[in-house]
């Protein structure tokens, strides 16, 4: 036979316990686990992803993008909105000229980063997007999307120097082409994404 | 040394006084003792309030603790000034009177429930001559006060016109004119020792010792102290007892129809009637302000603050009672215990120590024995149903 009121002083152990550990106990031994967000933040996990950017290699002007407009066209929301370059001659120039995502109707799938076949789209760890207008604010034009790739080297480490080993191929792969041939066509776009 | 801890001891005695010296200087003397009220009337109209605001704050940390976070801590320093921020949400809220309420006597009861909470403390000795009016029946009293605070619920309730407001306020009346019943019970082996109604005598009968003699190192004071502090939790509508305002069952009891300051006030008299329940408690078994070394009031206040950090406890452990288990838990084994307490009191008297304790031990562990088997629930046999094969 237990003693009366023995269950009753078990739970309030329990909680006498809990109420202690709290002080001194790291988070995953049974102590506090809230981080107090604006001040502590989690180490952002490099997988996640946000909203997208566009990467360029050295200096803004070499944006990897050629305005192929295929992010555009998969882009479900279509948040994305892009208008190629035209030189002088009226000629395109595979670069864009215009190059718009509307965060405030981006719903961070991720499509335009598989779909796009120049390695120039990528998600964002950024998840602090705020603005005062609905319609303005929210809308980033080409150069507030533009990051170097040294960023997209620091955000997402993995991934980024992969694609960089696959340019890198692509290239001396190309040049070795080149050499024998002469001027052998168009650039070949690189092979299908590797998963991810 | 001495001097000066009896100086310390005195402090708000001697401020008083001296202000009240300062004014004899031009006030005639009937003005004298009305200044000497409205003093003491003050003082307590404002520790009332500020009591409760740090009890909501104090309550929110522990719980918090009990459950692995972090209480309120953006407003101020540890959140010392979210009550504050309370204060002011409450204010600025708007006041929503239901269409079909009765609209006076809604308005009356969250006044009518702060007034009784407020006279409580007139009794309660706070420290050495430290108490606001001597009463000589003044447990007498504070039964009697304390248990007009079922009135202005129950006119809450009703006049709220809402089904799960009267359901609360029906529990309420049920389950605090039950609880009184004990606790009065249990007050009496305190009263019988000091042979005195005054919460003062009764604290100066537990002098000697070192200032340890309290009545609760004896074993009819420790089952007295635990059978009082149980009706006091249950008096003042808290968990495991707060069936009245049950949130999972009836909205918020009582008080479901009531916002802003309405509902502010409703909260202000619990933790006020939390604060001095727990008081009269020290005072009655605790030794009051008695104790060695520190200032009479320290000690006071430190065994309140005790007992209500053990109130939050509870409330942070226990789950609520079902409403039969909560009246068969008054009736069927405080009651009965506390009137072998009351027996045991008077043997205390008139025996030796070491017989009396034996005695006492002997007698409570049967009857307890014997409350426990009468009490036990009846658990019927579980039936086996097998299978056809």
């Amino acid at each position: 036979m237990t003693i009366f009121g023995w269950g009753v002083f078990k739970g309030m152990m329990v909680t006498l316990k809990n109420f202690l550990t709290s002080y001194f106990r790291k988070p995953d031994e049974g102590g506090i686990f809230t981080v107090q967000y604006p001040e502590e933040r989690e180490k952002a996990i490099e997988n996640f992803r946000n909203f997208p950017f566009l990467v360029y290699d050295g200096s803004p002007e070499k944006i990897r993008c050629v305005a192929c407009g295929i992010c555009e066209r998969e882009c479900p929301p279509k948040c994305i909105h892009i208008e190629m370059e035209i030189d002088v001659a009226g000629k395109p120039t595979r670069k864009p000229a215009v190059f718009d995502i509307d965060y405030g109707l981006c719903m961070n799938c991720g499509m335009c980063e598989e779909v796009c076949p120049f390695d120039s789209i990528f998600m964002d760890h950024a998840f602090e997007v705020t603005a005062p207008e609905r319609n303005e604010g929210l809308v980033r034009n080409k150069k507030e999307l533009s990051k170097s790739n040294e960023y997209f080297q620091k955000v997402r480490p993995t991934l980024a120097s992969s694609i960089d080993q696959k340019r890198k191929a692509a290239e001396e792969k190309k040049k070795a082409a080149a050499a024998p041939q002469g001027v052998g066509g168009q650039a070949q776009p690189p092979q299908g994404q590797e998963p991810k | 040394m001495q001097n000066l801890l009896s100086s310390i001891d005195m402090i708000f005695v001697t401020a008083k006084a001296w202000v009240l010296s300062l004014l004899a200087l031009f006030l005639p003397k009937w003005l004298i003792i009305l200044a000497s009220i409205t003093i003491s009337g003050v003082v307590i109209l404002c520790l009332g309030p500020v009591i409760m605001m740090y009890l909501t704050l104090l309550e929110r940390k522990l719980i918090g603790r009990i459950q692995n976070r972090y209480g309120p801590n953006r407003v101020g320093k540890w959140g010392l000034l979210q009550p504050i921020a309370d204060g002011i949400k409450m204010f600025t809220k708007e006041d929503i009177v239901p269409a079909n309420a009765d609209k006076i006597v809604h308005l009356l009861a969250p006044i009518a429930i702060v007034v009784p909470a407020l006279m409580i403390f007139l009794v309660v000795p706070f420290g050495k001559s430290m108490t606001a009016v001597n009463l000589n029946i003044g447990l007498l009293y504070f039964i009697a006060v304390s248990s007009i605070t079922i009135l202005p619920i129950f006119m809450g309730s009703w006049a709220s016109r809402n089904k799960y407001s009267l359901l609360g306020g029906m529990r309420t009346a049920a389950q605090m004119i039950s609880y009184e019943i004990p606790m009065t019970l249990a007050v009496v082996p305190a009263i019988m020792m000091s042979q005195s109604l005054s919460t003062n005598a009764i604290v100066l009968s537990q002098a000697g010792g070192c200032g340890l003699n309290w009545f609760i190192f004896t074993p009819w004071g420790i089952v007295g102290f635990i059978i009082f502090f149980l009706c006091a939790t249950a008096e003042c509508n808290r968990p495991p007892f707060d069936l009245p305002e049950a949130e999972s069952e009836l909205v918020a009891g009582f008080h479901t129809e009531y916002s802003g300051m309405k509902f502010a006030l409703f909260y202000m008299a619990e933790y006020m009637n939390a604060f001095t329940l727990c008081g009269i408690a020290a005072t009655l078994f605790l030794g009051g302000w008695q104790g060695p070394f520190l200032p009479s009031w320290v000690w006071f206040f430190g065994k309140t603050f005790v007992l209500i950090c053990v109130m939050i406890w509870f409330r942070g452990t226990f789950p609520r009672f079902r409403v039969d288990h909560l009246m068969g838990f008054a009736w069927k084994f405080l009651l009965p215990l506390t009137l072998v307490n009351i027996l045991l009191t008077a043997l205390w008297q008139f025996t030796s120590n070491l017989v009396a304790w034996i005695g006492s031990i002997l007698v409570l562990g049967i009857s307890l024995w014997t409350l426990v088997k009468l009490n036990r629930t009846f658990v019927p046999e579980k039936r086996h149903y097998p299978l056809e094969s």
